[in-house]
């Protein structure tokens, strides 16, 4: 432009420089305009799940605030909504649960180990990496399917705890794999390598140092799985559990000798969120209420756990230095 | 006798030292440690290989009774009525109805949701949005169920009155809501592994943020974007509680929304609640109805990994 000047150019072609000059101007402030625009469109899609789990939350508690209390979780379920209760379902949860994490657990922190520091390279490993991670992406219901199949009618289980918690385990045995491995990972071959420097087997340098320095990551994982599957509705139904049950397992401790007593297994149960779809399906809106009750609880036990987990694995970040 | 002596001592000589001995009790140890780790990565295997067989096995049976054809191209699925029907067409046309839609709100704003993340976003920002977004994930999805029933229907009630208690259009919302997370942090991961570089040309040329988003970075991450929302479709085709709860029971052949009918999975949910004897047809046509699901699955699952695979291979 100066060169322009010094020209001495026309003023009509000067005009229409300094004409281009604000209308590249405007250009910019009304591209930076967009980006305000999108940046604030951008937030609100994001906060659009937040919103709804809000709602969501906020209205099963309203729509269950008349169940909040203690003779809620000490009652029976019963033909009269007022009056039935969680007790066998969240007692069934924590029985069903305690297999899960008894199955799941162990398998899956084992063939993380494996597939981690065992495993050759090779077809083998291959195939099972194919399958944990398509095993990841199966529909629960299908889980259910094969508990029906094998569980309930094959090993002939019945429609029993074990069933359940089997099942539940069998799902989340991905889960536990994929984070335990993570976790594994992490730790650098330089611990691997001191502790092979000083004599150690490999199943001491595993036992020892790589799965007890991932245990952070590891427990982050199987809350995950765990919060999962006491969420988890549909495998549940399809081994058919959904029954009226009125009645608790049998006690796993006993007062006599041996004290332990495992008919609890294959006892029938209920557990909280098939509690909640029972209540839910039923066209007479008072046991409405008690499922959103039942729901508010799920979704506090689920979120807690979640949470826990998130806040673990965000302190391990932190504090880790290797 | 003497020889016998000879023969002891010898003997004595070629027994190993405790510290060998030890090292064999070590590697014996070693090894079956080992195996057992083996079997317990092999239990992966064995639940595939089970679901496949249990799902092929009792298919067997059912496809003993009904045609290929009438099962395919059959436009009624009345497999417990006395005048029976196995055309599976009906659960699959609510299969994927409630997965559109569901797909229809998922999409947009779970792409938005990414590009905001990857590249509007501060650290900070990301910090405590992408836990929110995990929190989402973990609610069990008979709550949502539960929503989208006693909570969604009515609402959308008040805007178009004709609307039935149970239809396809709320529960595939719901399920939408619910998949936003999963395709914001898969399309995420991949605008993510779009180089720098690539956006600081677009900055030196003068673009904005947003045009550098949507003609640069998207663009690019294309492969990766498209990965999530194959792998969006596929979780949307076995949701279970949230279509069983609102979406309605009765399987009928029909694309529209508005309408109720049942999914592949409600179907599974609705037969298993009644009590059906092991054996019986109704029992044998959810594990034909199962196998279905479970192809197209691990069909959408298959595409989604290779296309993701591919995208990752190219920087």
């Amino acid at each position: 432009m100066a060169q322009q000047d010094s020209q001495g150019t026309s003023p009509p072609a000067h005009a229409s420089t300094l004409g281009n000059l604000t209308a590249v101007r405007e250009m910019i402030q009304r591209h930076k305009r967009s980006d305000i625009v999108f940046a604030s469109i951008g937030l609100l899609a994001l906060m659009l799940g937040l919103l709804t789990l809000l709602t969501l939350f906020i209205d099963l508690v309203m729509d269950g605030y008349p169940r909040f209390n203690l003779q809620f979780f000490s009652d029976y379920p019963s033909r009269r909504a007022g009056s039935a209760g969680l007790l066998s379902a969240w007692v069934g949860s924590v029985l069903v649960m305690s297999i899960t994490f008894l199955t799941a657990v162990p398998v899956g922190v084992g063939a993380a180990v494996y597939l981690e520091e065992y495993a050759p390279k090779n077809w083998f490993s291959d195939l099972i990496e194919i399958n944990v991670s398509n095993l990841a992406g199966v529909p629960s219901i299908i889980y259910g399917l094969l508990a029906l199949g094998l569980f309930v009618y094959g090993l002939g289980l019945g429609q029993s705890i074990v069933t359940a918690g089997l099942t539940l385990g069998l799902l989340i045995l991905p889960i536990v794999i994929v984070s335990t491995r993570e976790a594994i990972r992490g730790i650098p071959v330089a611990i691997r390598e001191a502790a092979y420097a000083v004599g150690a087997t490999k199943w001491q340098v595993v036992s020892d140092h790589v799965v007890k320095y991932s245990q952070g990551g590891i427990l982050t994982g199987v809350i995950i799985g765990m919060s999962r599957a006491i969420g988890e509705t549909a495998p549940i139904i399809t081994i058919g559990a959904l029954t009226f049950i009125a009645f608790l397992p049998p006690s796993p401790i006993t007062e006599v000798a041996p004290y332990l007593n495992f008919e609890w297994l294959s006892s029938g149960f209920t557990v909280l969120p098939i509690q909640m779809f029972n209540w839910l399906s039923r066209p007479d809106h008072a046991f409405h209420t008690n499922a959103a009750a039942t729901g508010a609880i799920i979704i506090v036990v689920t979120l807690l756990m979640n949470g826990t987990a998130i806040y673990l694995r965000y302190q391990i970040r932190k504090n880790i230095k290797w | 006798m003497n020889t016998a002596t000879n023969m002891l001592n010898h003997l004595t000589d070629l027994t190993i030292s405790p510290r060998l001995a030890k090292n064999l009790r070590r590697n014996i140890k070693e090894r079956i440690i080992e195996f057992i780790l083996m079997l317990a990565a092999l239990s992966a295997v064995f639940t595939t290989f089970s679901i496949v067989a249990i799902l092929l096995y009792e298919s067997f049976g059912f496809f003993k009774t009904v045609s290929l054809v009438e099962f395919f191209t059959g436009t009624e699925w009345t497999p417990l009525f006395e005048d029976a029907h196995y055309g599976i067409m009906p659960l699959i046309s609510g299969t994927l109805t409630t997965s559109l839609v569901a797909l229809a709100l998922a999409v947009p704003v779970g792409t938005i949701a990414a590009i905001y993340l990857s590249e509007f976003a501060s650290h900070k920002t990301r910090e405590i949005t992408k836990p929110i977004l995990e929190l989402l994930v973990g609610v069990p999805t008979i709550a949502f169920g539960y929503f989208a029933l006693l909570f969604v229907t009515p609402l959308l009630q008040k805007i178009y009155p004709d609307l039935p208690g149970f239809n396809m259009l709320s529960a595939g919302l719901v399920m939408g809501v619910m998949i936003v997370p999963y395709i914001a942090s898969v399309a995420e991961d991949a605008m993510r592994a779009v180089p720098m570089s690539m956006r600081e040309g677009s900055y030196a040329m003068g673009a904005t943020r947003f045009q550098t988003a949507l003609r640069v970075v998207t663009p690019a991450a294309t492969s990766g974007i498209v990965a999530a929302y194959i792998l969006a479709v596929s979780r949307a085709v076995g949701e279970t509680m949230v279509v069983a709860v609102a979406a309605g029971q009765q399987p009928t052949l029909t694309f529209n929304p508005i309408d109720g009918a049942a999914t592949i999975t409600a179907y599974i949910v609705q037969v298993a609640m009644g009590d059906l004897p092991h054996g019986s047809i109704g029992y044998q046509s959810i594990f034909a109805a199962g196998l279905v699901l479970f192809a197209m699955t691990l069909c959408f699952n298959l595409i989604g990994h290779v296309v993701r695979k591919k995208y990752r291979e190219q920087y």
